[in-house]
C-alpha cells in the first residue's frame, strides 16, 4: 500500500459549493421545459424527482435499475427524433451497458447524452463495484463518441448545454461529490478545445478531471519552486482530443506529463499518447491510477492520492522526466 | 416518479385498409418467393441462416403485408409503423421481405454477402427498411421500449413490433426491458417469438428451458397471444387485434425452423446452412412446385 501523504487542504469555492452533479440536475430541470425534443431518462439514480420538472414531468422517465434497457430505449427515442438525456453511474454505463451504447446508440451516431456519475474513485467508500476507472477506455474508442469530463460544477453547465447541441452521442463523465472551483477563465470552456492554465517553457502538464487538474497546477508551482517552468492544460474534452493546443504548448518541448483519474490503460494519457505519437517524437508519462481494484475505503481525494495522482508525484515525475532527457545533468 | 400517462384517445393502428392492394397480394405466393430468395442466399459462397430465417417468413409476410404502415419508397416515412428484427439471425429473412415488399430490387439480394455488398448476414441500418442493427441477441425489446415511448409522447398512434427468437429469450437484457414495458404500460409495443424452439446446439428447452413461456410474459405483466406461426390468416388477426391501452403484447408464433426444407426441418442443424447448387434447385423446383399445387 501506497503511504498516505496530508491531502492540501480543501478549497471549496466560495461561489458554488455543488457537486458537478447536482449543477448538471439542476441545469437538467430548467432546460427539460424548455427544449421539446428532450427527454430525461432516468435509471433510479435518485438523481432526480419527477415533480422537478413540473409541466415537462411526462418527459421524465425512469425506467428503474435497467442500465442495458435504458441506453435501448435511448436509441429508440433518438431514432424518433427525441434528445434523451440518460443517466446512469459511470460504472454501469461504461461496462454494464456497453454494448447496447455501442451497437443501439453509438453504431447510428443518435444523439443521446449518457449522463454518468460516480466517475473515477469518486463514489470512494461505495468500493468497487461503484468506481469507474475503466470508462475513458472503453467509451472513447466507439466510432462517433464525444467525451467529455468537466474540470468543476461551473464547466458541467457549460458543457452539457454544448454537448445537448452537438448532434450525436456524448459520454459526460460526471463525480459524486463536490470537488473545488478550477481557476476562473476569462472564457467559458468550449468543448473540444483546451484551456491553457498555466505556460511554461520547460515542460507540459495536461491534465483531465477535477482533481487531477489541481494537482497538474499545484504541481507546477511544486516545479517553479525549482525553477521548472511547466504549462498546464486542462483538457476536459477526451475525444475529440485537442492535439493542435497541445502541439501549440508543446513548442519544441520533448516531454508531456498526463494526469488522470483513470487507469494508465486506454485512458486520456493513452490518447494524448495516440495522438502524439503519430505527429511528434514527444515521451509521455501517465500518471493515473494503478493496475489496481481500489479496494479501501476513503474519499475521492485520499483514493487518488493513494493511487499516485497527487501534485507531489507529478512535480516528482516531471522532475525526473526532465533529467532522463538531459541525461541526468540538470 | 408520476405515473407515465396513459394513451390518450390515439386511434387504433392503421393496418393495411381493405382497398389498399397490398391487401390483396397473393400472400402464400409472396411468402414462396421470400422462401427462394432465402434459399438463393444460402447457397452463397458464404451461406446463411437457412433455419431462423424461414420459420419467420409468414410472420415477416404478414407484417410487412398486412399489418404495418409504411411505405418501401419512403423507409424513414414519419407516420411508419416500426419493425425490429431483433433476432438478427433471421437476417437473409427480412432482405428477403423488404425486396418483395420493395425496399430494393432483387439484384441486390443476389449480391448478398459477397465483397462489397451491404447486404451482411446480420442487418444493420445502412440497408433501407432496417430500423436498427441486430445479430447480437437481445437488444431488440429495449430499443422497442425507446420507440414506443417516442411514439406515446407524440400521441402518434403508430405502433411497434419487435421481432425475436426464442433462444434470444435466454438473454436476460430481455426480460429487463419485458418488465420496462409493462411498468410503463406501452401497449403499442408488440412483440413476436418465433417460437421455433431450437437454436444451435439443439433445443431451447435443453439449452435453457423456457417453458412455460407464455406464464413467463403473463407474469412480466404482458397479453399473450397465441398462433401458428405459418397460419398467415391466424397471424393476421393476431397481428391487427386492438392493442391493449395498458399492456403491451406478446404474440408466441409456433413455427417449424427451417420450415420449406423437408430434409432439415425442424432439425437444429438447419440454423446454418450453405447449400449446393444441387440442393438449392432442388429445394427451388419444390417450393414451386407446391405453390403450383395450391392454385
Amino acid at each position: 500500500m501506497t503511504t498516505l501523504t496530508a491531502p492540501p487542504p480543501a478549497a471549496p469555492a466560495a461561489e458554488d459549493t455543488r457537486s458537478a452533479r447536482e449543477v448538471h440536475r439542476d441545469t437538467v430541470a430548467r432546460l427539460l421545459p424548455r427544449e421539446e425534443r428532450l427527454v430525461v431518462l432516468d435509471s433510479d439514480t435518485g438523481l432526480f424527482n419527477g415533480v422537478d420538472f413540473g409541466l415537462a414531468a411526462d418527459r421524465y422517465l425512469n425506467l428503474g435499475i435497467a442500465e442495458h434497457t435504458l441506453m435501448g430505449a435511448a436509441s429508440g427515442l433518438a431514432r424518433e427524433g427525441r434528445i434523451p438525456l440518460v443517466h446512469t453511474m459511470a460504472a454501469f454505463a461504461s461496462s454494464r451497458a456497453l454494448e447496447a451504447v455501442k451497437l443501439d446508440i453509438a453504431l447510428n451516431n443518435l444523439p443521446v447524452l449518457i449522463a454518468a456519475t460516480h466517475a473515477g474513485v469518486s463514489a470512494g467508500h461505495l468500493g468497487p463495484t461503484h468506481h469507474a476507472l475503466e470508462d475513458l477506455a472503453t467509451l472513447r474508442v466507439l466510432p462517433h463518441m464525444t467525451v467529455v469530463v468537466p474540470g468543476d460544477p461551473a464547466q458541467t453547465a457549460e458543457l452539457l448545454r454544448q454537448a445537448l447541441a452537438c448532434g450525436g452521442p456524448v459520454y459526460l463523465r460526471l463525480g459524486r461529490g463536490a470537488t473545488p472551483a478550477l481557476p476562473a477563465d476569462a472564457e467559458p470552456p468550449r468543448l473540444g478545445r483546451a484551456q491553457i492554465l498555466r505556460r511554461g517553457g520547460d515542460i507540459t502538464l495536461a491534465a483531465c478531471g477535477p482533481y487531477p487538474v489541481l494537482a497538474a497546477l499545484e504541481a507546477a508551482e511544486l516545479l517553479a519552486a525549482d525553477g521548472i517552468e511547466a504549462n498546464v492544460l486542462h483538457l476536459h474534452t477526451v475525444k475529440p482530443l485537442d492535439t493542435p493546443a497541445l502541439l501549440e504548448a508543446l513548442g519544441d518541448q520533448r516531454t508531456v506529463i498526463t494526469v488522470e483519474e483513470h487507469w494508465a490503460a486506454g485512458g486520456f494519457g493513452s490518447a494524448v499518447a495516440e495522438e502524439l505519437s503519430a505527429v511528434r517524437p514527444v515521451q509521455v508519462h501517465r500518471i493515473a491510477m494503478p493496475d489496481a481494484f481500489v479496494q479501501v475505503a476513503g474519499s475521492q481525494r485520499l483514493l487518488l492520492e493513494q493511487g499516485g495522482v497527487s501534485a507531489p508525484a507529478v512535480a516528482d515525475r516531471a522532475r525526473r522526466a526532465l533529467d532522463t532527457a538531459q541525461g541526468g545533468t540538470r | 416518479m408520476s405515473s407515465p400517462p396513459l394513451l390518450r384517445g390515439t386511434p387504433p393502428p392503421a393496418a393495411t385498409t381493405a382497398d389498399d392492394p397490398r391487401r390483396e397480394a397473393d400472400l402464400p405466393e409472396v411468402v414462396t418467393r421470400i422462401r427462394e430468395h432465402v434459399v438463393r442466399m444460402c447457397a452463397s459462397d458464404e451461406g446463411g441462416h437457412l433455419g431462423g430465417s424461414m420459420s419467420l417468413v409468414e410472420i415477416l409476410a404478414v407484417l410487412y403485408f398486412r399489418v404495418l404502415r409504411h411505405d418501401p419508397c419512403f423507409p424513414g416515412l414519419p407516420e411508419r409503423d416500426v419493425l425490429l428484427l431483433s433476432k438478427g439471425h433471421g437476417g437473409i429473412g427480412l432482405f428477403a421481405t423488404l425486396c418483395e415488399a420493395g425496399y430494393f430490387p432483387a439484384g441486390e439480394l443476389a449480391g448478398y454477402a459477397r465483397p462489397g455488398s451491404h447486404l451482411t448476414a446480420h442487418p444493420h441500418p445502412g440497408i433501407p427498411g432496417v430500423e436498427m442493427p441486430s445479430g447480437s441477441l437481445g437488444h431488440g425489446l429495449a430499443v422497442g421500449v425507446g420507440y414506443a415511448l417516442a411514439h406515446r409522447l407524440d400521441e402518434s398512434g403508430r405502433r411497434c413490433f419487435v421481432v425475436m427468437g426464442d433462444g434470444e429469450l435466454q438473454e436476460g437484457s430481455v426480460w429487463e426491458a419485458a418488465s420496462v414495458a409493462a411498468a410503463h404500460r406501452l401497449g403499442r409495443l408488440t412483440a413476436v417469438v418465433d417460437r421455433n424452439g431450437l437454436q444451435i446446439s439443439g433445443s431451447t428447452e435443453m439449452v435453457g428451458a423456457l417453458e412455460p413461456l407464455a406464464d413467463r410474459w403473463r407474469a412480466f405483466g404482458w397479453r399473450v397471444l397465441e398462433a401458428d406461426g405459418h397460419d398467415t390468416e391466424a397471424l393476421t388477426a393476431a397481428l391487427t387485434l386492438a392493442p391493449d391501452p395498458h399492456r403491451p403484447t406478446v404474440l408466441i408464433a409456433h413455427t417449424v425452423k427451417g420450415k420449406g426444407v423437408p430434409r432439415i426441418e425442424g432439425q437444429a442443424r438447419s440454423h446454418y446452412a450453405k447449400l449446393s447448387r444441387r440442393q438449392e434447385l432442388q429445394l427451388l423446383k419444390a417450393l414451386r412446385a407446391e405453390a403450383e399445387a395450391r392454385r
